[in-house]
């Protein structure tokens, strides 16, 4: 599938509770209908995220994945703005 | 008599009677209105109350108020007693594990309680932070800080541990007591003590 992200925020490396923060950082910089994409190390982002996501007015989680790159388990996540 | 006839009470309103019975209306409508808007107040607050100053319960009162804040929550954070060392920008580089009465500890109470074994503890766990990308004290202090969290230093503690404003970081509110810290706990949604 083909998704147009607009920004990535890369904090492969940081544990909770960083990634949220600065999901929700990076988020707040977006216009409307743009998408974030979030790559992680932290396996506690899955949920962390979902729930931030969940909670928050005007963002949309569209997907999250789990890959293998250089050797190390990554967390991707897809949030779009929707207002 | 004469009184009697002018006051009757089957008589239709008077125009000066339906004026004040619409103004009344119009009073409760808008009271209506506001009450409604407090209700519905989606604002947010948590009000955290920091009372430890070990290495390790540093970490739950910064991670849950930084937290709190990217959930769009008005967050506040009182440090009273042991708390101040966390803001404290000197003492907040060298919080300390204590080893003993922490059953966690790989080590008995009593050879925990020789010399040299706090420090040694902290060692360990200041490398298992490091090692497991967990954000030290300061960054904590900093992201919450940015985020908009009110980081407060209670004034009467500031006091009797003989600290100075200035021994704290750029952000940090003093000049605050129990009666301010209450006031916000009335207001909030969520207290905790830690």
């Amino acid at each position: 599938m083909s998704m147009d992200v607009t920004e990535t925020l890369d904090v492969k490396g940081q544990n909770c509770p960083m990634p949220v923060i600065k999901t929700k950082g990076a988020f707040e910089a977006l216009a409307a209908g743009e998408t974030l994409e979030v790559v992680s190390t932290d396996s506690g982002s899955m949920s962390d995220i979902a729930g931030w996501a969940d909670s928050t007015e005007g963002a949309e989680l569209l997907e999250q994945k789990e890959a293998t790159e250089n050797g190390d388990d990554v967390y991707k996540h897809y949030v779009t703005k929707t207002d | 008599m004469s009184t009697e006839t002018s006051a009757d009470p089957e008589a239709a309103l008077t125009a000066d009677q339906a004026a004040e019975l619409l103004d009344r209306i119009d009073d409760l409508e808008s009271e209506v209105a506001e009450l409604q808007s407090e209700v519905g107040d989606e604002s947010n607050k948590m009000v955290i109350i920091a009372t430890k100053g070990t290495l390790d319960m540093a970490y739950p009162p910064l991670i849950l108020a930084s937290t709190a804040a990217a959930f769009g929550y008005e967050v506040t954070v009182f440090h009273t007693f042991w708390g101040l060392e966390i803001l404290h920008e000197e003492n907040s580089k060298n919080l300390k594990l204590s080893s003993v009465g922490n059953p966690n500890m790989p080590v008995p109470n009593l050879v925990a309680a020789l010399p040299g074994m706090d420090r040694m503890t902290t060692r360990m766990m200041r490398n298992k932070i490091a090692d497991n990308d967990v954000a030290s004290v300061q960054e904590l202090i900093e992201v919450s800080l940015q985020s908009g969290v009110d980081l407060q230093a209670c004034q009467m503690t500031i006091d009797l541990l003989g600290y100075d404003e200035a021994d704290f970081y750029d952000g940090v509110t003093t000049g605050v007591g129990a009666a301010s810290a209450f006031q916000e706990m009335q207001e909030a949604d969520i207290q905790l003590l830690v």
